[in-house]
């Protein structure tokens, strides 16, 4: 079995009432590559490189408005582009079969795992009534999920469970090539190595060929055998995974490693990356990187490069990596390779742990932030009269504290109350019990002008950069109205000028103010949502997984400025968040949160170093590439 | 569930009482009776005396919430407002200014008016549905551009003009079916066909579009990608996970009519001379007989509230997730 | 001559200087200026624009009231001024209006419908078709006169709407640099020039012929459509401008604060939808008839008291028509409120009424916008129902219900009566759909989820 795909082109038509003569976006421009049986192909990219329309272009399940315009896909001598619809759909669910991203919406709500697995199982294998109960359940124990789930619906699942019954489906044909698009960016990292790990050993049961979809340098470098890196559209890079790994030559996939939060990294700056991908509709002259390349010349701005061989089966799209390249300048590829990763990835030998951290630095006597015993319960109400009949203890005694100047991460799985907590502390939600002091003071009972007071003391910022600015004000007056909300005495001339240094201060241009959010990138949103936070001069920031939705590039960013804050105003950090890489990177102490409740606490070297506790063993033991040091590589 | 449907019942009487507050208020408070009395008795010049004869003999001689006359509860009972409002929770509705009693008027008339709009209703949905899931399959094609405007263009067409057109064709030109007129029993059916096609042809546009629409919202989410990921084929994809997920939306404004069904139409009713409540209910405003009005609209809060527990019963048949307690 | 302005005109006058302030603000954000363009730029948005505007231009002709000053007024005397209300529309159509011939006579019809007994000029007493008093009675023999006179006239009024559209299309219309023709521009420019062209056959055609025949007592059929414009489009806007302070109020406040007062507003809706929406306006505009009629001293003219009855009934239809959008806002802002920017808001303690003002309201406007231009189209056709079921404007009052009610019967007559009915289809359909096609466009420019058609 071998899947063969050459200068596969996907072309999205002009939008309706575009000017005629408008370019068609193009998120695909001749991607080429290879895939055999018993292997695993990773494609590699952050957000709009193209690599989710790589897939659905494969499996000809591309949206309305998009097709493909050039290009071949080969599965054995079979060329998948020129079938007839009628025989796409035998093969589609049969030889090649793709698992998607959201496992919340993936499955059809109202039918049972049963009647969804039947279906699949009826149309490829023409199995029917028992004997296709009986495949199904052998389908069932294949993705280890129990026989009698069949009959649950979606709703009845866990997220996990679901992503589980889904590739069950996709198991019903007898796939000869898996396609995962991001399978696991939805879940849990405990859940997500279990189904990295399922999909591994199905892969080599089966002899299947799997192409994974990620955006994560780490999932890839787990699962796959050979990496393909994307970048705006393009295949930039294409090697065996241990070659790609001991020495990326692409400047892009260079920068990409060099942005990773890492332990050893501690207390230095991240590398990062300028500017923003370019659109999918952008008219290139030369390299797509060339603009935010650090390595870039003339010529890459005049001659787009090909794909040349940098080593044996290792190829860069870079004219750095076009043996006949001598600029006085730089150096070839190899040696800017090997000294970037040497930078890179030099070091990672112990986990989480940077074996030299000095970081948990003493805590002050008097904590900035005190929570003690804090507590919300969530009433559950049943029966005629709505009486309370229990309670969902989303936050269940939880104390903790945040000295000045100092980052607690509070780490934990979706559910695990980790948000709650925040709101609660900010009084957005009115705990049930407990009590939370802010610099000594107890917030409990504030009103009016006490509380507005307090509420100047700590600020937020949000996950999603997307929601958290209201898009209908202008980023001005984002900005300065928590001024006017908490700090009454300022003028309107000085709430304008110190706007105006806060948006210097989070690195956004000038003219930024008078804008609104929707003209900004991701990144972008989540500094103006900092600097919304720091215009009340706030002694404590609430972090509530504020890189989460950001590509590492641009989390790198995020990061150095939030450093580059605390170290510049002193500010007290409480970090939330799922990510452990960033939690060894940037803060000092960590709390594990679970089940609404702390389950351990210490400095990051204890707790990720030796952890005593079997939950926070078990969250560590799940992060991709935890311990790739160790691994033969 | 027996919770939730005693729950709903609980519910139902505050907005019932509610109901018979508004009505109370706009006919016997905002028009007084004697109001009433001048409009029916229709001289000019009309005596205060006569006014409190027809007053008398309409029952409407009792002062409104609070009788000081009376002792006791009867202060309390001996009004308009238990006499005309209250009465209506048990159904008792009275009788016309005509002097008929108003709830076997309503026994007699909802059988026409069932047997035109349950076969309107029953037909309409099929059609309706089937047009959308035809031009969903065809989505993006010039048949459903072409649908799309032609729903557009009907739903721009007022009803008035679907019945008038309707008689005048398949009435007068075709002479297929008499114009218009009722008979009991079996020998209805005549009468019953042109109504129900033109109730349905005047439906078209407006049903077809919105279950097109909500069939695309359907169309575009995951679970419909990963059922073609699967191999099945589109008529499959469409009517076993597109319709089945998009019963729920349907339901929600289907079911909910089914009960009023029995209210009839008020056009087509009037048009075609069917019998029915909803020509009654045309000929009460005409003539302004409230009491008659009063009666219909507490008729049909009943029958929506009992739509709307229907509905929710209704989910838990179409959708797993929802468990009534 | 002295203006009058009934209540409906200057609430029309509120809702245009409403509309100016809102285009004024629109011209200098170009974030909010963005969907507006979008509807415009394609063709359906762009053709049934124009149309509304041609329509809405009617309208407000119609709505510029004034009364005659009395010729027989002695000097010195206070001056006397006619009852009859009268508008710039009828003053325009004056021989439209004078022209009232007998009883029906067809399109272009130089003859009565129905035969009379009348004396010929040789003294002999026939049963024939009589001239019409008005229609084509500037011929002297119709039977050959007729064709020739017809096509000069419309020849003549074709050549005057182009020669009235090209000089503004030269001035405004070309694509040049910096305005590139998109297919909406010339969409709208086409349509803008059927309409001109319809308006020259008109101008030229109809005093001195019944365009669209006479109805039973002899009225000209263009003269009462065009007068039922005005009827159709205040019920369709006037409507919703009295809705509009309940739907936002009511359902931002339900989904906002939640609870006690979710509950009651939740009630309050219920309570209302649960009464079949054609008895509630009945009943409603029932009690409203009453009084109008047991208080005949309220009102000093017809057109005032006509003028309260079609206010009551915007009244009503709003007062019972708030539910739908209310509870379409009380969900949106039920999700919204849970965003983080709102989160972030109440984190800055900043007051639930700058909430609701800075963040809440403008990021539902497009919700109430998409149900303003969808309720339009369907109130207007509710006006048509509601008239017929005899609940509607005042029998006196021009609209478009009232034309279909008066001519429902005669499609029964023999011989078949059918211009009536068909101008009232014409007029009443094209001003619906070109509606119900911009709230289309409108409704694709401004909600994101639905990109389709």
């Amino acid at each position: 079995m071998r899947l063969r795909v050459e200068q596969l082109r996907v072309e999205f038509a002009p939008p309706f009432g575009a000017a005629a003569d408008a370019r068609p976006a193009v998120p695909v421009d001749g991607v080429s590559f290879e895939l055999g049986a018993n292997q695993c192909v990773a494609l590699l990219g952050e957000s709009g490189c193209g690599k989710s329309m790589t897939a659905l272009a494969l499996m000809r399940l591309l949206p309305e408005g998009a097709r493909v315009t050039a290009g071949s896909v080969r599965l054995d001598d079979t060329e998948l582009l020129d079938l007839p619809e009628m025989r796409m759909r035998t093969l589609r669910g049969g030889r090649l079969a793709m698992v998607f991203q959201e496992p919340m919406t993936s499955l059809n709500p109202v039918m049972t795992l049963a009647a969804q697995l039947g279906e699949a199982l009826a149309a490829h294998r023409g199995l029917r009534g028992g004997a296709a109960r009986t495949e199904a359940a052998r389908l069932m124990a294949a993705v280890e999920l129990p026989a009698e789930r069949l009959d649950a619906y979606p709703f009845q699942l866990s997220g996990g469970q679901r992503q589980r019954a889904l590739i069950a489906m996709m198991l019903a044909g007898e796939p000869d090539v898996l396609i995962a698009d991001e399978p696991t960016t939805a879940l849990d990292v405990t859940v997500q190595a279990q189904i990295l790990e399922l999909l591994d050993g199905l892969r080599r049961e089966r002899g299947m060929g799997l192409l994974l979809i990620t955006h994560d340098l780490d999932v890839a470098r787990d699962m796959a055998d050979r990496v393909a890196v994307m970048y705006a559209g393009e295949i930039v890079e294409w090697a065996p995974r241990d070659a790609l790994y001991a020495m990326p030559r692409h400047p892009y996939t260079q920068k990409l490693f060099a942005v990773l939060p890492r332990p050893e990294r501690r207390g230095q700056r991240l590398d990062s990356l300028p500017g923003r991908v370019p659109p999918a509709d952008a008219a290139f002259t030369g390299c797509r990187f060339a603009e935010r390349c650090p390595r870039a010349w003339a010529r890459c701005r005049s001659e787009a490069p090909a794909l040349h061989l940098a080593a044996p089966g290792h190829y860069a799209r870079c004219h750095l990596a076009d043996p006949g390249v001598h600029d006085g300048r730089s150096g070839t590829v190899a040696q800017v390779a090997s000294a970037s990763a040497a930078g890179a990835l030099g070091g990672s030998t112990a986990g989480l742990v940077h074996v030299q951290t000095s970081a948990a630095r003493p805590p002050s006597p008097s904590a900035m932030l005190e929570v003690d015993q804090l507590a919300v319960h969530f009433p559950i109400r049943r029966g005629l009269l709505r009486r309370q009949v229990g309670a969902v203890r989303a936050v269940d005694g939880v104390s903790l504290a945040v000295h000045p100047g100092e980052t607690l991460a509070l780490v934990g799985e979706s559910g695990c109350g980790k948000t709650t907590l925040a709101r609660a502390v900010l009084r957005l939600i009115e705990p049930t019990g407990g009590t939370v002091r802010l610099g000594g003071e107890t917030l409990a009972n504030l009103r009016g002008e006490a509380l507005r007071r307090m509420r100047a003391r700590m600020q937020i910022v949000f996950q999603d950069p997307f929601a958290s600015l209201n898009p209908r004000m202008r980023v001005q007056d984002i900005v300065e109205e928590g001024m006017a909300a908490l700090l009454p005495h300022l003028d309107a001339g000085t709430r304008v000028r110190r706007t105006r240094e806060l948006l210097d201060q989070v690195g956004l241009p000038a003219d930024a103010g008078g804008r609104y959010p929707h003209e900004f990138s991701g990144g972008q949103r989540q500094r103006i949502a900092i600097a919304r936070a720091l215009a009340v001069e706030p002694a404590l920031l609430i972090l509530d997984e504020p890189t989460s939705a950001l590509d590492v590039s641009v989390q790198a960013q995020i990061l150095n400025l939030l450093a580059e804050l605390q170290a510049a105003r002193g500010l007290a950090y409480l970090f939330i968040t799922h990510n452990l890489a960033v939690v060894s990177y940037l803060a000092h102490r960590v709390a594990v949160m679970r089940g609404g409740r702390i389950v351990e606490q210490g400095s990051v070297d204890t707790v990720l170093g030796a952890p005593s506790e079997a939950y926070t063993r078990e969250l560590l033991a799940s992060v991709p590439g935890w311990g790739a040091g160790v691994r033969p590589m | 569930m027996l919770d939730y449907i005693l729950r709903r019942i609980l519910y139902a009487f505050p907005i019932l009482l509610g109901v018979n507050l508004l009505t109370f208020t706009l006919f016997f408070m905002v028009n007084t009776p004697d109001d009433m009395a001048r409009i029916h008795l229709g001289a000019k010049h009309v005596t205060q005396e006569a006014i409190d004869t027809w007053k008398r003999e309409h029952g409407y001689d009792k002062p409104l919430f609070y009788n000081a006359d009376a002792g006791g509860v009867a202060r309390l009972s001996e009004t308009l407002f238990v006499d005309k409002s209250l009465r209506l929770f048990l159904f008792d509705f009275g009788a016309a200014d005509d002097g008929r009693d108003i709830a076997r008027e309503i026994q007699t008339r909802m059988w026409p008016s069932l047997a035109i709009a349950l076969p309107t209703f029953v037909v309409g949905l099929l059609c309706y549905l089937s047009f959308a899931l035809l031009l969903a399959f065809f989505r993006g094609t010039a048949l459903d551009t072409g649908g799309v405007v032609l729903c557009v263009a009907l739903m721009s067409i007022s009803g008035l003009f679907y019945v008038i057109a309707g008689q005048y064709l398949m009435g007068k030109l075709w002479n297929w079916f008499p114009i218009s007129g009722y008979q009991p029993g079996w020998a209805a059916w005549p009468f019953l066909v042109m109504p129900v096609i033109v109730g349905l042809v005047a439906g078209i546009g407006d049903s077809t579009r919105f279950y097109r629409a909500l069939f695309l919202e359907e169309i575009g989410k995951d679970y419909v990608r990963t059922a073609r990921a699967k191999g099945l084929s589109e008529p499959r994809v469409l009517f076993r996970h597109v319709l089945g997920n998009a019963m729920i939306p349907i339901l929600t404004g289907v079911v909910v009519v089914i009960p009023r069904l029995f209210l009839g139409s008020l056009i087509i009713e009037s048009f075609f001379g069917i019998p029915g409540l909803g020509s009654y209910t045309i000929d009460a405003i005409q003539a302004q007989d409230f009491a008659i009005v009063r009666s219909m609209v507490f008729l049909g809060s009943v029958l929506y509230i009992i739509g709307l527990v229907l509905t929710d019963l209704s989910y838990t048949l179409v959708d797993p997730r929802v468990r009534l307690e | 001559m002295k203006p009058v302005i009934l209540w409906s005109d200057a609430l029309l006058l509120l809702m245009l200087a409403v509309l100016a302030l809102t285009f004024w603000r629109l011209r200098r954000e170009e974030a909010l200026r963005a969907p507006w363009r979008q509807v415009m730029r394609g063709r359906m948005g762009a053709v049934s624009g124009v149309l509304l505007l041609a329509f809405a231009v009617i309208g407000l002709l119609d709505s510029l009231h004034y009364v005659e000053r009395l010729p027989d007024t002695e000097p010195g005397q206070p001056a006397q001024y006619g009852g009859e209300v009268r508008s710039a529309l009828d003053a325009l159509l004056t021989p439209l209006r004078e022209g009232v011939e007998k009883t029906y006579s067809a399109p272009f019809a130089t003859h009565l419908y129905v035969k009379q007994a009348m004396t010929r000029a040789d003294g002999v007493d026939v049963r024939d078709y009589p001239r019409l008093a008005h229609g084509g009675a500037h011929l002297a023999d119709p039977a050959s006169e007729f064709w020739p006179d017809v096509s000069r006239r419309a020849l003549a009024g074709l050549a005057g709407g182009v020669l009235l559209w090209l000089p503004l299309w030269l001035a405004f219309g070309r694509a040049r640099a910096g305005r590139p023709a998109s297919p909406g521009r010339r969409a709208a420019w086409a349509t803008l020039l059927c309409v001109m062209l319809t308006a020259g056959l008109l101008v030229a055609l109809a005093p001195h012929y019944h365009v669209l025949g006479t109805d039973k007592v002899g009225q000209d059929v263009l003269y009462l459509s065009l007068k039922s414009i005005r009827t159709g489009l205040l019920i369709g806007t006037l409507t919703t401008l009295i809705m509009l302070p309940f739907a936002l109020t009511l359902g931002i406040a339900a989904g906002y604060f939640g609870g006690r007062v979710d509950d009651l507003i939740q009630y309050l809706y219920t309570t209302l939808n649960s009464i079949p929406g054609v008895l509630l306006i009945a009943a409603a505009v029932l009690v409203v008839q009453v009084q109008i009629e047991t208080h005949p001293d309220w009102f000093d003219t017809a057109a005032a008291r006509g003028d309260a009855r079609l206010l009551a009934l915007c009244g009503i239809l709003g007062l019972t028509g708030w539910t739908g959008l209310a509870r379409l806002l009380r969900g949106e802002v039920l999700k919204l409120r849970e965003l983080e920017f709102v989160q972030a808001a109440r984190a800055f303690g900043v007051r639930h009424t700058r909430i609701l003002a800075r963040h809440l309201l403008p990021n539902v406007m497009h919700l109430v916008l998409i149900a303003l231009v969808i309720d339009f189209s369907g109130l207007v056709l509710a006006e048509a129902v509601l008239s017929y079921v005899g609940v509607g404007v005042d029998p006196g009052m021009n609209s478009f219900g009232n034309m279909i009610n008066g001519a429902r019967l005669e499609l029964a007559r023999e011989p078949v009566v059918w211009w009536q009915l068909a101008a009232a289809f014409v007029f009443l359909f094209t001003l619906v759909l070109a509606a119900n096609l911009f709230a289309d466009s409108v409704r694709e420019a401004l909600d994101p989820r639905g990109r389709r058609r």
